[in-house]
């Protein structure tokens, strides 16, 4: 057997010395993370941040009590992300700094007794030892050969390390894994992409339509704060979902949608709305292009017939037409975050921006609102070499209308093939567990053992963490300074994080890191600030404040330069479109050789005893890296297994009972997930929370519970128009009997 | 002066943040909690119907929990805040049997812990740590005496239920629905 370049390693497994660094760990069974004489005084003092426990980075301030420990971190109420109140995440993200399991030294493969294991290494080696291997790497095939995974605000200082060096494979999964059919569907309609905190005006919408958007179990903090406003205001609620979401069960109109079938729900809404004359007709004459294309493409696609595809009776698919008409053009079809589904996503959010552009709600209140941000300039710096090859060129003639790094064009191209002239021989990953974000492990691991090197940074010993060359462990939020966040919002504002004490263990911040790196690569040129402090002030400067007061106020907000939130009456409008127009018909899927109008494409049923594996979150955890923090474990230690009661009875399962699953391919969980028999679920699909089934053992808190979607998820329909990776065509069945026991019959 | 709080099942989301941020606020153990979620659904798919709710210790009226306590450690304390008295407590866990709503626990460091409605914060003018934190802003905290106050104001505009009203306890925790 051929021996594998890169092992798993268990971050324990020499030289112990992760666990035994850690002197000062506070005693969980006892409890306090924090000292109990905190109701005796009121010196407090406070520091503001801005979250990292998820993308909405909500801003705050950390507080801690009169023996210097972090205490807890409340909400700023000036951020408009946040309006003083945290999610249950934010409010845990102390757990974070006191996670036990967290990395606590730089560590560096080295291969012993023909065994691999990780050693403890000071900085000074590790990073020399990065630096030597990245310079071979790029000595050998180039810097374009170097590609950085990252999710998170310490990646951008990774980002600008790569391109100083000469590559801009710079990739976040958060595009081909979640939103990007969206941006790219959105940007094709209307020439703007929706960004991030969404552009959606829930606060004074009249009628919200989530399409298996479940607000409130993911906790977008503004956003479902939004939503109970709107509710608070007589808004309407439509959900479109084959499961009693939480969302539904505030929804005027639910609609139990056969899974998978979304677009003919859609096309007969765009069929009714067009045929009724309920569509905004000033705001498309005035605005759109195509109308009368779209209006003879929808013609066939009626409630009747979207009826025997979606399950969805004639009569609620017209009622629920009529709601959002009478609420135009304060109507919301909401975008969706996570919309990699089926491998016609693209063109899904594409019928969902038609009819967004149908009732006029682009750009007026309670629809589509336009953000505005203030330009922060970058700290002056040499020019940026040209790359001579991107990861385009690695992906020759494929995904041409994607915006940003495609991760799993990426990880694809690190496989050698021949059809390629180059492959990725380095990757540099931070704060993003690929073996559970990308779909697809078995990929996913092969393309690892092809690199030459691979550098891990991140706070926590994910999986990914086992498979470095060397792991670098970074400090939380909590204790370090990152860029200002700059939000496109509203009102224009800014963010400031600072550590609100020093870095545990042995840790340190990304922005130290990368400037360490640059030294010893030669591209310090681009980093010549001394320190973070004077980055900072610099850039605050040049926008009117500073370091100092950003310490103290947390936030800032600028006035908005154009008087352009929504669009004024009668108002000429230019869109960034092939046609300057809202394009109903798109001219640039046309020139890509797709469909211009979005089309029903019928999506692979579960064959006989499998059911559709729909997976979402939960309002207390990120993906898979909070699932050990010891507050947010608490409230949700391990995820289940939603089967409709009549599917348990013809399978004999009870609730609670423990089953592992096996999928179309045989792929098996390595883990059981409990079974939580539910109504709320529909019988032809199971649901499960997204991020547990941890198989590291180094994450002892959460390793072992519940069971991995991401194992499941081995059929990926990738959408060719952008790269997504659609991840809902996969079926599992119930083992009852663990499927890893080994039984010998002689 | 009647301390109570008044919760928004139709906004109620079952974040639970509500329960995080009380046990950093009051520094409570991990694996215990004063304040819990509850979940209950009702119907055959599709005809549902979902209640979500943010339980914690009612603060009754009439407190069994008060009425059972041999020391006097559990007491009404200003605005009929019930309060256990950690020093007075002997862990007896007589209240803990006596109280309808399961609101109450035995610390680790021996004494009878619950829900104060953040009674340290309140005595400074503050919200409980729940009802600031709430994303949902679902959870209305005053005083029922004063006719003006949130709390008062959403009794008056609302339906409203409490919980094991059989009990005769009297709870100040209400339930708009």
């Amino acid at each position: 057997m051929k021996a594998s370049r890169r092992d798993f390693i268990k971050i324990s497994s020499l030289g112990m010395g992760g666990a035994l660094v850690s002197g000062a760990l506070f005693n969980f069974t006892k409890g306090s993370i924090l000292s109990d004489t905190f109701q005796a005084s009121d010196s407090f003092t406070r520091t503001p941040t801005y979250c990292e426990v998820c993308f909405w980075k909500c801003a705050g301030w950390v507080y801690k009590n009169d023996q210097g420990d972090i205490w807890k971190i409340i909400g700023n109420d000036d951020d408009p992300h946040c309006n003083g109140r945290f999610c249950p995440r934010g409010t845990g993200g102390v757990g974070m700094y006191y996670d036990e399991d967290r990395l606590k030294t730089p560590l560096i493969r080295r291969e012993i007794g023909g065994k691999q294991v990780y050693e403890e290494a000071t900085w000074e080696e590790a990073l020399d030892h990065i630096a030597l291997n990245l310079k071979k790497v790029i000595d050998k095939h180039g810097p374009e050969c170097m590609a950085l995974f990252t999710h998170g605000s310490g990646g951008k200082f990774f980002g600008d390390f790569l391109k100083a060096l000469g590559s801009n494979n710079i990739t976040a999964p958060s595009f081909a894994q979640c939103r990007g059919p969206r941006e790219v569907a959105f940007l094709a309609t209307f020439g703007e992409i929706i960004s991030s905190p969404e552009r959606i005006d829930i606060r004074d919408t009249r009628c919200l339509v989530l399409i298996g958007s479940h607000l409130g179990e993911n906790m977008h903090n503004g956003q479902v704060q939004e939503m109970s406003d709107a509710i608070d205001k007589g808004a309407s609620i439509i959900t479109v979902d084959p499961r009693y979401s939480t969302a539904a069960s505030k929804s005027n109109f639910w609609m139990p949608i056969k899974p998978a079938t979304d677009m003919a729900l859609l096309l007969a809404w765009m069929n009714v709305i067009i045929n009724e004359g309920w569509y905004d007709k000033e705001y498309v004459e005035k605005y759109t292009y195509g109308f009368e294309q779209l209006k003879a493409h929808v013609q066939s696609f009626t409630p009747e017939w979207a009826y025997g595809i979606t399950s969805l009776e004639p009569e609620q698919i017209r009622a629920t037409a009529k709601e959002m008409a009478d609420a135009a053009p304060a109507v919301i079809i909401h975008p969706g975050r996570h919309v990699t589904w089926y491998g016609d996503d693209t063109q899904r959010l594409r019928a969902v921006a038609i009819l967004n552009a149908l009732l006029g709600s682009w750009g007026r209140r309670g629809g589509y609102y336009n953000p505005e941000k203030i330009a922060l300039p970058s700290w002056p710096h040499p020019p940026y070499p040209e790359p001579k090859r991107t990861w385009r060129d690695a992906n020759p003639g494929k995904y041409n209308l994607a915006i940003e790094v495609v991760s799993n064009g990426v990880c694809d191209a690190t496989i050698p093939s021949p059809d390629r002239d180059c492959n990725f021989k380095a990757w540099i990953v931070n704060g993003t567990n690929l073996i559970t974000t990308l779909p697809d492990q078995k990929k996913t691991l092969e393309a690892i053992q092809n690199l030459e090197f691979m550098v891990v940074i991140d706070t926590m010993p994910m999986e990914i963490t086992g498979y470095a060359d060397v792991a670098l462990p970074e400090c939380t939020y909590l204790e370090r300074y990152d860029y200002a966040r700059n939000s496109e919002h509203r009102e224009p504002n800014i963010a400031l994080r600072m550590p609100a004490t020093e870095p545990k263990y042995n840790t340190k911040p990304d922005w130290w890191i990368v400037k360490q790196l640059a030294k010893r690569m030669g591209v310090e040129d681009y980093f010549s600030w001394n320190d973070i402090e004077e980055l900072l002030d610099w850039q605050f400067r040049q926008v009117g404040t500073s370091l100092e007061e950003m310490k103290r106020i947390g936030v800032k907000k600028f006035p908005r330069k154009y008087d352009d939130l929504y669009f004024h009456e009668g108002q000429d409008v230019y869109f960034n479109t092939n046609t300057g127009k809202i394009e109903l018909y798109s001219t640039d899927l046309l020139a890509e050789g797709f469909d211009p109008m979005p089309v029903y494409t019928a999506h692979e049923e579960p064959p006989n005893g499998f059911y559709r594996l729909n997976y979402g979150r939960a309002p207390m955890h990120t993906f898979s890296r909070t699932s050990n923090n010891p507050l947010l474990h608490d409230l949700m230690d391990e995820n289940n297994l939603w089967v409709n009661p009549r599917v348990g009875r013809e399978w004999g399962l009870h609730n609670g009972q423990e089953v592992w699953l096996e999928n179309q391919d045989g792929a098996l969980s390595t883990f059981p997930v409990k079974v939580r028999l539910t109504e709320r679920i529909r019988f032809d699909s199971v649901y499960m929370v997204h991020g547990f089934g941890h198989n590291n053992k180094q994450l002892t808190r959460t390793h072992g519970r519940g069971a991995s979607d991401t194992e499941m998820i081995t059929n990926v329909k990738t959408d060719p128009i952008m790269g997504g990776t659609g991840m809902r065509s996969n079926f599992v069945t119930f083992r009852v009997e663990n499927p890893h026991k080994e039984e010998v019959t002689s | 002066m009647r301390y109570a709080m008044a919760i928004d099942t139709k906004k109620c989301v079952g974040c639970s943040d509500c329960v995080v941020a009380c046990q950093t606020e009051n520094n409570v153990p991990v694996g215990y909690c004063r304040d819990w979620i509850v979940e209950v659904t009702d119907g055959t798919y599709p005809q549902l119907e979902l209640e979500i709710r943010s339980e914690r210790c009612n603060h009754c009226d009439n407190s069994p929990c008060v009425r059972c306590c041999p020391t006097g450690a559990s007491h009404y304390d200003e605005g009929g805040i019930v309060l256990v008295d950690h020093d007075m407590c002997i862990g007896c866990a007589a209240c803990i049997a006596s109280c309808p709503y399961d609101a109450r626990f035995t610390h680790p460091d021996g004494y009878v812990d619950k829900c104060t409605f953040c009674f340290h914060r309140v005595k400074k003018g503050q919200q409980p740590a729940c009802v600031e934190v709430c994303p949902t802003k679902c959870m209305y905290f005053g005083d029922l005496d004063d006719p003006d106050s949130e709390v008062s104001v959403m009794l008056k505009k609302r339906k409203y239920k409490t919980l094991v009203p059989e009990a005769g306890t009297k709870p100040q925790v209400y339930y708009l629905i």
